[in-house]
């Protein structure tokens, strides 16, 4: 018994600490999107998540549950529906201008896919430098010698400079985004989906380098994917979404271990695992249908269509995500009752 | 031992283009079982598709050109078989499904139509009858509603119901070889394993031979017995299923099994394994093994000659040097 209560004392105590750490705070976040005069598709509804300093924030779920949405609200490129977002305690939206272009120096964002994310007319030192010049910071030599400096940190080389995008790989470029990326100091980066347009040993290579610098320069990420494994790999803390709302928050191995989410065990085991032997032996809980659209999601829990627990309060009422165990939260009127 | 029916001999498959002769398929030799399911694995751009769309003629020629070696389908060679004729093999003997549902379908015609179009053509059956027969199909793939569906338009299908829509297709003229290129890469996850499960179950109900095109290693765990492993447009390595992913015999492999995340795996500090550099340039491929350049355990003959494929044991073969009996007993010892 005493023990147990240690242990449930320890965790508060990490709890209280981790709070004043944040550096991202996302709360009741909402961004519809108007379809027509009274239909809105609402991407992400009503989300409430915190990000700490120097964590790895996985985000995942199926396309359309509204994971890349959350990364681009977050940073202003769409504007908010409702909800606020804080970043080190300061409220981000209506911020003055000045504030508002510092915000946007110290949270950036590395993108899917990069074919398009780089501007094909322009050489490679300019868009690397793009930040560096809205944000004035360094000019002359002292520019082209970060220039320098940042190619080489993401595993490039000078000659790169005076070259055209359509000159390197997909892993390549990957590299030149992540240049760009971190051309600004940044604290908190946004990666959505980097890795899902390379091929799976080039993958290695660019999250291997992520996560060299993140310990290097205590980054932040929000690290949003639909590879569940990648996710597992890089993240401290793992998000799970499903039409536009958040199911269960975990540490990354309790959220493998333990999932407590009929969605998220589901998902987990649709996952094959590149051994065969294992894989033959493994039970798959296979869905059923597809995912509703978000035009009109259902009004109570938004799985209830798939979920072959649902109970008659799944369907009315919409559950919140709680925290059940410690740092581990689930949005699920039953998941006590859910064995396995 | 099953009976055979394809093998693929010797192929060399090259595209002309403004920069020169792309080597896109250079000596690619497998066997087809019947009833089995056979993966090719590789990353984009080690020849697999492109070996997958000579099977059925679909590389546009010109640009591309089978400069050599054969495909032996029912005692025929179809390499040097005249397009009227391969057009009768297209669909009813050999069909395949395409990695992208939402382009691969044609969005004028209904569901029903375009189901129906082989039928017609190659079985000669009457409006009629091919309309029971696809409604039969679309019942077979587990698509709800399946008379009235028959008549909608594939806007109004779902990625993973139109993925269905393409494989009732595919089969509804019963091929013996049925080749999918990445049929779940554009789907999600949940949806993948609702696919992989039907392909299964329609396998052993119509006893056709899989030929599957993928990058995802998990996927082939789940469904393939035996798997061909291709780099820079060569085989590196083929066996069964069990040989590939525990008694790989060949570096690339090793790379490739390596370099994957898995699922069960916990979350660890330390370096994810990645294979460094990039492909070889199939415009002027080295003459030795193409992953020469890239590999750790790279000798000088590796450099200067490709290696055989050696017989490790029955199905089992791998084309590196390093089987080989004179091979430095230091490697195989690391190995």
């Amino acid at each position: 018994m005493k023990e147990k209560m240690k242990e449930k004392m320890k965790a508060k105590m990490k709890e209280k600490v981790k709070e004043k750490d944040y550096l991202v705070r996302i709360n009741n976040l909402k961004k519809y999107f108007q379809i027509n005069k009274n239909t809105y598709l609402k991407a992400v509804d009503d989300v409430s998540l915190e990000i700490y300093k120097g964590e790895t924030l996985g985000l995942v779920g199926e396309s359309g549950c509204g994971k890349s949405t959350i990364g681009r609200t977050i940073l202003g490129m769409y504007e908010a529906t409702g909800g606020s977002v804080e970043f080190n305690g300061v409220k981000v939206f209506g911020m003055k201008a000045s504030s508002t272009k510092e915000f946007k120096r110290k949270a950036q964002m590395i993108f899917q896919d990069p074919y398009a994310s780089l501007n094909p007319r322009m050489l490679v030192s300019n868009i690397i430098a793009e930040g560096i010049d809205i944000h004035q910071l360094l000019k002359g030599k002292e520019r082209t010698d970060r220039i320098y400096e940042l190619l080489e940190l993401v595993g490039l080389n000078k000659e790169h400079a005076n070259r055209f995008p359509h000159e390197f790989s997909g892993g390549q470029r990957q590299r030149i985004g992540i240049a760009r990326a971190l051309a600004v100091n940044p604290e908190f980066i946004v990666c959505d989906e980097p890795i899902s347009a390379l091929d799976v040993s080039v993958q290695a290579q660019v999250v291997n380098l992520l996560q060299e610098l993140q310990k290097q320069y205590g980054l932040t990420y929000l690290f949003i994917a639909h590879d569940l494994s990648m996710v597992r790999y890089i993240s401290d803390r793992v998000a799970v979404m499903y039409l536009g709302a958040v199911m269960e928050l975990a540490d990354s191995n309790d959220l493998y271990e333990k999932p407590l989410h009929p969605y998220t065990k589901a998902l987990l085991s649709a996952i094959p695992i590149p051994d065969p032997d294992i894989q033959k032996g493994r039970q798959r809980i296979i869905l059923e249908g597809d995912v509703p659209s978000p035009i009109n999601p259902p009004d109570g829990c938004k799985f209830v269509d798939r979920c072959s627990y649902a109970e008659e309060i799944c369907k009315t009422k919409r559950p919140e995500l709680l925290e059940v165990n410690p740092g581990h939260s689930v949005a699920c009127h039953i998941w006590k009752d859910i064995k396995d | 031992m099953r009976e055979r029916i394809l093998a693929v001999n010797k192929l060399q498959v090259s595209f002309n283009t403004y920069a020169g002769e792309v080597q896109a398929v250079r000596d690619v030799t497998f066997d087809l079982y019947k009833g089995e399911t056979l993966a090719i694995v590789g990353e984009s751009g080690c020849g697999k598709s492109v070996t997958a769309k000579s099977l059925m003629r679909l590389n546009p020629e010109p640009p591309a050109v089978i400069k050599g070696g054969e495909i032996i389908f029912e005692n025929r060679d179809i390499t040097n078989l005249k397009e009227k004729e391969m057009q009768r093999i297209r669909g009813s003997q050999i069909s395949m499904i395409f990695q992208d549902p939402m382009t691969s379908l044609n969005p004028t015609m209904t569901v029903g139509r375009q189901i129906t179009e082989g039928l017609k053509k190659h079985q000669k059956l009457t409006e009629v009858e091919a309309q029971k027969v696809a409604i039969q199909m679309l019942k077979l793939v587990q698509i709800p509603n399946a008379e009235s569906r028959f008549k909608e338009y594939p806007h109004q299908f779902s990625g993973g119901m139109r993925q269905r829509v393409m494989i009732a297709m595919a089969l509804v003229c019963n091929p013996k070889i049925l080749i999918a290129d990445e049929p779940t890469t554009a789907l999600d996850v949940t949806i993948q394993a609702q696919i992989l499960e039907l392909m299964k179950e329609l396998q052993n109900k119509i006893d056709t031979s899989i030929i599957l095109i993928t990058h995802d290693l998990g996927v082939v765990a789940h469904i393939a017995e035996r798997i061909v492993v291709m780099y820079g447009g060569k085989v590196v390595e083929k066996g069964r299923s069990e040989d590939i992913f525990y008694r790989s015999k060949h570096p690339y492999t090793w790379g490739l099994l390596k370099s994957v995340p898995r699922l069960d795996i916990k979350r660890n500090a330390g370096r994810l394994s990645s294979i460094e550099g990039t492909p070889p340039d199939l415009l002027a491929p080295p003459p030795g093994c193409p992953f020469a350049d890239r590999c750790q355990y790279a000798m000088k003959i590796c450099r200067i000659e490709m290696p055989p494929m050696f017989e490790i044991y029955q199905l089992h073969g791998a084309a590196c040097w390093i089987n080989h009996p004179q091979a430095p007993t230091k490697v195989k010892e690391e190995v």
